[in-house]
């Protein structure tokens, strides 16, 4: 039992980066209807300006000889990354997403996988291929906890992933904005003659998408101190299996099958050797969508799929 | 090539660089131009090396004189002029001045049986092609992994383009015939710690090769059976979920099963994909998948693409047809993934990842979807660019996807999508009886 607890808690850990990089991929399908392949890579990216930013953070403030605490640090760092990697994804939308606004979406596809590998090697030509270490800004506290150990690192990934998640979510029920994406999400076309403006909105998408996938790199970056260029790859394609498998545009379905997805992950590692991890955690995905084609929260094909 | 076919019927009349490029070259038929090309090979190979010498090169440039005029630009006028003297002058004067000859060779051809005229291209071809890679080693291996490359495309182009799924599987499909045929071939004419000694004298290898690449086909097509079932149901983005599932499945099994080596991957396949059996492969695949998408089957599978729910309602059995699409797609996969796997001697479960899944995606939308002709110059255009770019390193790959992202960008759907391959239409001679100028 404590050690299936202990489980849980490493689950959630996983569960939230996938979660919050599924968000991205989720909201820019529910208004563009089309996936930003790049999106992993944006997440890479986000811990590396999230190190750019920690590091420049601390030695300011050696230079100027005072001691920041370290939770501010970690504080000011993922909120002016995510300000950082908002724009970083702004570019990409506006480089390799809008000039293709009519074109088949294959070929969007395919403008996102090529800007990813942009972003990989461009990093790899500017850093070289050393890998990097996240400075460590908090210290790790071990609790014991009726004998499941957790460290105050994952309490704070997982308060802060949620707290993002409620922030999301706030804003798209709650504001004119986030009312300008549900109605963009629900008629693509008509909506935009409304004098809804849909490169405003499209933009927006994807900075609110590319600063989740900051936090998460960032607090991935905490968790596991050490970054290389194609860090992202794995987690992106994760990530976007975790959207499809919420169902298309769905938030809801992407933080769950984010989550569900660390879960089935971590406890297939714990019940069979790891090596066989991906191998069954596809297999039941392959399942569920032999089940449920359109994942969970997402509808059937209908009018709105343009092809 | 493609330039000469579209200009043949307004040569002459078009102003400015394209009319210049018609008047020049538009009536000279294919073999003028693979008779341009073995000429050029041949005097590299007669008089290569003093030239090179002559110029001041340290030897004959490789690729084209790209790597030499990347990695020292003082060599650059040297290059150049030896790619001119060499390749462009005679291909040019082969090409101009016996454009007459060559059309009556051409005219005599084509008026024989149907199958003569392609059998003689494809021999001048495959000699032009034999000598060229004859000079190095490097070659050689480049040559092959680009008509493997060739396979793979074109095998993708069915499901990508001319079914019009997202199909992210390939990379699994050629995984599965690589290691069914090398453990085929390994396991039965090689002396091999993971599967003991031969058990069949090795000079009957070459003759089971065929055999072996057959059953890595086949087994890849049983495999796509998992993303062919489900496609009765679904399609679009969840198709390209449930395929990319299959992609990491098949990685991660290979990666469990120790007899094939696991992680550490598999060598010692016996050199048997050689430059002729990789060539003839190619021209199989080439004329069968060509042959595929002009039959009904293939017009079946646009039916599928453009409108699933007309083309039931016009008896078209979508199932059989998607089914045939992704069994066929497969197969040819697995066979270009046997071939690599003899061509490199050496797999290992990574080679069959994301990054494969990339570049083999950027042949099939940089070519042109939908076409046999834009699947052969995707693959050739993006792994000549490959090697040529060698030299720049890292930089390569930021040029690449750049070069790609501004081809969708201005040509969506590939360079030359939407055309067909029409043989006996290319090898028709360009003047006379049979011409249409």
């Amino acid at each position: 039992m404590v050690f299936f607890l202990q489980n849980v808690v490493n689950a959630l850990q996983w569960g939230s980066f996938y979660a919050l990089i599924a968000l991205g991929y989720s909201m820019v399908y529910g208004i563009l209807m089309l996936f930003n392949f790049a999106h992993g890579d944006i997440f890479m990216v986000g811990a590396y300006i999230g190190f750019g930013v920690a590091t420049g953070l601390l030695a300011l403030s050696s230079a100027a000889g005072v001691a920041l605490p370290g939770w501010f640090v970690l504080v000011l760092t993922i909120l002016l990354s995510m300000v950082l990697t908002a724009l970083v994804g702004v570019t990409v939308e506006r480089v390799g997403y809008r000039p293709l606004r009519g074109a088949p979406r294959a070929s969007a596809a395919i403008t996102g996988l090529m800007i990813g590998i942009i972003l990989e090697t461009g990093n790899l030509a500017l850093l070289g291929a050393r890998r990097i270490s996240f400075p460590s800004l908090i210290e790790t506290a071990t609790y014991n906890v009726g004998g499941v150990y957790v460290t105050n690192k994952k309490i704070m990934i997982v308060v802060v992933s949620v707290l993002l998640m409620i922030a999301l979510h706030q804003f798209i029920h709650r504001t004119r904005w986030g009312m300008a994406m549900r109605a963009m999400a629900f008629d693509y076309v008509v909506v935009p003659l409304m004098g809804v403006p849909i490169n405003t909105i499209a933009a927006m998408t994807f900075a609110i998408g590319s600063a989740l996938a900051a936090a998460a790199g960032i607090l991935f970056g905490v968790a596991y101190p050490v970054l290389d260029p194609y860090m992202g790859i794995v987690f992106g394609w994760k990530a976007f299996v975790a959207a499809i498998l919420g169902g298309r545009g769905s938030i809801l379905g992407a933080t769950l099958a984010g989550f569900l997805l660390g879960f089935i992950e971590i406890f297939v590692a714990m019940v069979f050797p790891s090596t066989l991890r991906d191998l069954i955690a596809y297999s039941i995905i392959l399942v569920i969508l032999t089940f449920r084609p359109h994942g969970f929260f997402g509808e059937p094909h209908s009018a709105r799929l343009r092809l | 090539m493609q330039g000469t076919v579209n200009q043949r019927t307004d040569a002459g009349t078009q102003r400015g660089l394209r009319g210049w490029l018609g008047r020049q070259f538009g009536r000279t038929p294919m073999i003028g131009w693979l008779a341009g090309a073995l000429v050029a090979v041949v005097l590299e190979q007669q008089v290569g090396d003093p030239l090179s010498e002559l110029l001041g090169l340290p030897k004959i440039p490789v690729l084209f004189g790209f790597n030499v005029a990347l990695k020292k630009p003082l060599l650059i006028p040297s290059a150049l002029a030896f790619e001119l003297l060499i390749y462009a002058l005679p291909i040019w004067l082969v090409a101009r001045v016996a454009s007459p000859v060559m059309n009556r060779v051409s005219g005599i051809l084509y008026r024989l049986p149907r199958w003569v005229s392609p059998a003689v291209h494809l021999a001048v071809l495959y000699a032009a092609l034999h000598i060229w890679a004859d000079l190095s080693a490097y070659r050689g291996i480049t040559l092959r992994l680009m008509l493997i490359a060739v396979m793979l495309t074109l095998s993708l182009n069915l499901i990508n383009g001319y079914m019009g799924e997202f199909s992210c599987s390939h990379p699994g499909f050629m995984a599965l015939g690589a290691y069914t045929t090398s453990v085929f071939t390994v396991g039965l004419f090689m002396n091999d710690k993971l599967f003991g000694p031969a058990l069949l004298p090795a000079a009957a290898g070459p003759w089971l090769f065929p055999a072996a690449l057959l059953l890595g086909g086949a087994v890849a097509a049983v495999g796509a059976l998992v993303v062919a079932i489900p496609s009765f149901r679904t399609r679009g983005d969840y198709l390209a979920i449930i395929s990319l599932a299959f992609l990491f499945i098949v990685k991660s099994l290979i990666e469990n099963l120790e007899f094939v080596g696991g992680p550490r991957g598999m060598s010692k396949q016996p050199n048997w994909a050689t430059l002729p059996v990789v060539f003839l492969w190619t021209v199989a695949c080439l004329w069968t998948i060509n042959n595929f998408v002009r039959s009904t089957m293939g017009k079946a599978l646009n039916a599928v693409r453009d409108d699933e729910l007309a083309a039931n309602a016009m008896t078209v059995n979508t199932r059989k047809t998607k089914m045939m699409g992704f069994l066929f797609a497969a197969f040819w996969a697995g066979v270009a993934g046997g071939l690599f796997a003899h061509v490199l001697r050496y797999v290992n479960p990574g080679t069959f990842g994301l990054q494969k899944l990339a570049e083999v995606l950027a042949m099939v939308y940089f070519g042109g979807l939908n076409s046999v002709y834009g699947s052969i110059v995707g693959a050739v255009s993006i792994s000549l660019l490959g090697e040529a770019l060698r030299a720049l390193e890292i930089l390569k790959w930021i040029i690449i996807p750049l070069l790609l992202i501004l081809v969708m960008i201005f040509r969506p759907t590939g360079l030359i999508a939407f055309t067909e391959f029409n043989v006996r239409d290319v090898l028709r001679p360009k003047t006379g009886p049979d011409g249409e100028v």
